[in-house]
């Protein structure tokens, strides 16, 4: 068989276990039962297991099962990209700065839109930073600007062409109603309506974004959930000494 | 109850500085109103509807006020005498100010003062009757079950449509649920006014409108009769509109709002005067109609270290706590906050929690805290942030927390689902019933490392406090000693809503209720 054709594995190559757990909007019975098999079936998967059944309303029923999946996909046909960061560490991004642009880098930073999570940007900006990394307040050779949550994008843009900004993060932790994707679309229509979209390098970030959902939105890059400062510190600096042609 | 020794000196030392701090405030905010307590008074008065564009009344009435420059006075006298006038309800009365029928410049002077203060003191105590009411109705509905075993287990629903919140809550109840909060729409808090209807549209949570509450706890009355026990329904009287949410919540026998002194200032970036006198006479009014408050410390620690800013949490009670006390809160009312928040990798770090939760009882034996999960370090690995939750709930069932926030396996991922909802209550079943007198047993050692911390971080809180106390709260704010965010006094939202009272101010029901 090829190697690359892949599916989820349980305690055999290809045995295809996965475990899922839902609730149906029907009362507890062995009817409920027989539907979540019958439901499960119709997602293509066999040797379904239904091991738990539990009333959690009225009618309500909660559902742990297992099951084998079907399909194997093709590895070797999978595209995914991460923002190229070249994964610098706190004191060699401060040299690179210091040394290679022989000035400080501004970043400017926001959570935006009705969005009131401050979690996301705090994490990459503040001083203590995230997971043992020092957030971009810490580092001499940046001057870091974290405007906060429930930022307009109007007031992000004017802060970032006062503060004559290198580098835009924007922080979305709400994707309820996709929420976020009105938000980061509607500032980079900002930024493009007022020619300033080459200006700044542009950043998104927040658990449910990701490299390639960013670039298609106009991004540079993206960056998830448990992303350290310094990664985000290393795509910056790496763009801007590319865009200087030192690299 | 689990034992601990701390110095009882130390505590009544930062009592006292707790107590300082808040009638430092407390003086300042007495010769000053805002919008929001103006509009309150009109709210008290029955003036509860909304125009064609859904904008309250009483918005527009404030509005009205404040371009004429007659707010300083405060609105109660004006609207008594309009209603003089118009010899109509409130409702129609609003309604004939706003389309230029009366005439609020000159509205004072075709009556007798006397009379217009007499109408004011009628409006005015039938306003505090509807708030006894809902006190009685309360008191009344939880004399039909037995008492609620402490920690009541809360949980929180979130689908932005009011009627699939009720759906929600009742799955919740059922699995065990005492407390359900509907969470607001987000930035809801920033909004100068208070949405009307049913609402069916929010985002990451339903706004929060007297309709809704009413649907909300018409649903949880249906569900503590099927349940036979008594539901607290709890919502947000944080932002911009403390003092009406309060109003609202007392029209529709909510339980308990969310309530801090400071959690506006710092993480929505509220003005700080509006903040503290808003919040002053939101908290009249939970007294009177007996709402219980939670605040807000909990949120400390999601911007700073859970170890290193423990005594910020301690010390936010101790203010909430003095501030609650001027606004006549009695104990069983407080329920002050605090969270379970170090980092699942220190070592020895569940002993810590331990410590401050103990640090917390101890200070305030007879408020029901509020016991909040973990959230920063909350993992999206689901199976393993259900045993952080775990832990978290024995170290409330050990030291008999009041309220016990319960954790949600995907708190690092969405708002729970309904499966999710009854897999985290299952987890706080479990753990309360199999420790249920652990806290009864256990005493901790004088010089163990569980009462070594609670008396560092009471030590720490004293000198933060003592700090505090020197340079007043509004400039320990603004120079970001709590959750090490900076606010400025003249800065932020709703500043331009501070109104400095006039000599001929009046506001009976802020007088009745602050007897």
């Amino acid at each position: 068989m090829n190697k690359n054709l892949i599916k989820p594995y349980g305690d055999t190559l290809n045995d295809g276990i996965i475990q899922l757990c839902f609730t149906l909007p029907v009362k507890n019975s062995a009817k409920a039962k027989k539907a979540a098999a019958v439901y499960l079936s119709e997602l293509n998967l066999e040797e379904i297991r239904i091991v738990h059944c539990h009333r959690i309303a009225e009618n309500f029923t909660y559902i742990v099962a297992f099951a084998r999946a079907i399909p194997f996909i093709d590895y070797s046909k999978v595209k995914a990209d991460e923002a190229e960061t070249g994964k610098l560490d706190f004191y060699k991004i401060n040299k690179l700065i210091k040394e290679k642009l022989m000035r400080k880098i501004v970043v400017v930073g926001a959570s935006i839109g009705c969005d009131a999570h401050s979690v996301g940007i705090d994490a990459i900006m503040n001083m203590k930073g995230y997971n043992h990394d020092y957030g971009l307040e810490r580092y001499p050779q940046i001057d870091a600007y974290n405007l906060g949550a429930q930022i307009t994008c109007e007031e992000l843009v004017s802060y970032s062409v006062r503060v004559n900004a290198d580098a835009v993060l924007v922080s979305q932790t709400v994707s309820a109603k996709d929420a976020h994707i009105g938000n980061l679309t509607q500032l980079v229509e900002i930024l493009e309506a007022e020619n300033l979209k080459d200006k700044f390098i542009l950043i998104a970030g927040g658990p449910d974004i990701s490299n390639d959902f960013a670039c298609k939105l106009g991004y540079d890059a993206g960056f998830g959930h448990s992303t350290i400062p310094s990664s985000v510190a290393s795509f910056i600096v790496t763009k801007l000494l590319k865009k200087k042609g030192e690299i | 109850m689990a034992q601990i020794f701390l110095n009882q000196k130390k505590i009544n030392k930062a009592k006292a500085l707790g107590a300082n701090i808040a009638q430092n405030i407390h003086d300042y905010i007495k010769d000053y109103t805002t919008d929001s307590v103006e509009r309150s008074v009109l709210r008290l008065y029955g003036v509860d509807d909304a125009d064609d564009e859904k904008t309250p009344l009483c918005n527009k009435i404030v509005d009205i006020l404040k371009k004429e420059k007659l707010i300083n006075s405060g609105v109660s006298k004006y609207f008594a005498a309009a209603m003089l006038k118009t010899d109509s309800h409130a409702n129609k009365t609003a309604e004939m100010i706003i389309n230029n029928k009366i005439d609020l410049k000159k509205v004072l002077s075709m009556q007798s003062l006397e009379k217009i203060s007499e109408k004011e003191q009628t409006l005015a105590q039938d306003a505090v009757s509807v708030l006894d009411r809902s006190k009685k109705v309360k008191n009344a509905k939880k004399a039909g079950f037995p008492l609620c075993e402490k920690p009541y287990r809360y949980v929180i629903v979130a689908t932005g449509n009011i009627y699939e919140d009720c759906t929600q809550a009742e799955s919740a109840v059922y699995s065990g649920a005492d407390i359900i909060a509907v969470i607001r729409s987000t930035a809801q808090s920033l909004l100068d006014y208070i949405p009307s209807g049913a609402t069916t549209t929010g985002f990451g949570g339903t706004y929060a409108t007297q309709k809704n509450f009413s649907i909300m706890r018409s649903a949880l009355d249906k569900i503590s009769k099927q349940q036979k026990r008594y539901i607290r329904l709890v919502n947000y009287a944080s932002g911009l509109c403390m003092p009406e949410i309060a109003v609202c919540s007392a029209f529709e026998d909510l339980d308990i709002l969310l309530n801090d002194s400071m959690y506006g200032i710092l993480f929505r970036d509220i003005n700080m005067k509006r903040t503290f006198i808003d919040q002053h006479f939101s908290r009249l009014i939970c007294t009177r109609a007996d709402i219980m408050i939670n605040t807000g410390e909990d949120n400390y620690l999601t911007t700073s270290d859970a170890v290193e800013k423990a005594h910020s949490v301690t010390a936010s009670q101790i203010i909430n706590e003095a501030m609650a006390k001027q606004a006549l809160l009695p104990d069983d009312l407080l329920g002050l906050g605090h969270a379970f928040e170090i980092d699942p990798e220190m070592e020895n770090g569940f002993l810590y929690e331990l410590a401050h939760a103990m640090l917390a009882k101890k200070l305030f034996p007879n408020a029901p805290l509020k016991y909040m999960p973990p959230t920063k370090h909350k993992s999206r690995d689901i199976f393993f942030s259900i045993c952080m939750d775990t832990m978290f709930n024995l170290a409330s069932i050990a030291t008999n927390q009041g309220i016990h926030l319960a954790g949600m396996p995907t708190e690092a991922v969405h708002t729970p689902s309904m499966s999710e909802r009854h897999q985290a209550l299952n987890s706080v079943n479990y753990v309360f019933n199999t420790a249920k007198n652990l806290c009864d047993e256990i005493e901790f050692k004088k010089d163990g490392i569980i009462s070594k911390r609670a008396k560092q971080v009471l030590d720490s809180t004293i000198d933060l406090l003592e700090k505090i106390n020197k340079s007043g709260l509004m400039s320990a704010i603004s120079q970001g000693w709590f959750a090490q965010i900076k606010r400025e006094p003249d800065k932020g939202k709703g500043f331009d809503g501070v109104i400095k009272k006039s000599e001929n101010y009046s506001n009976p029901v802020f007088d009745i209720i602050s007897k």
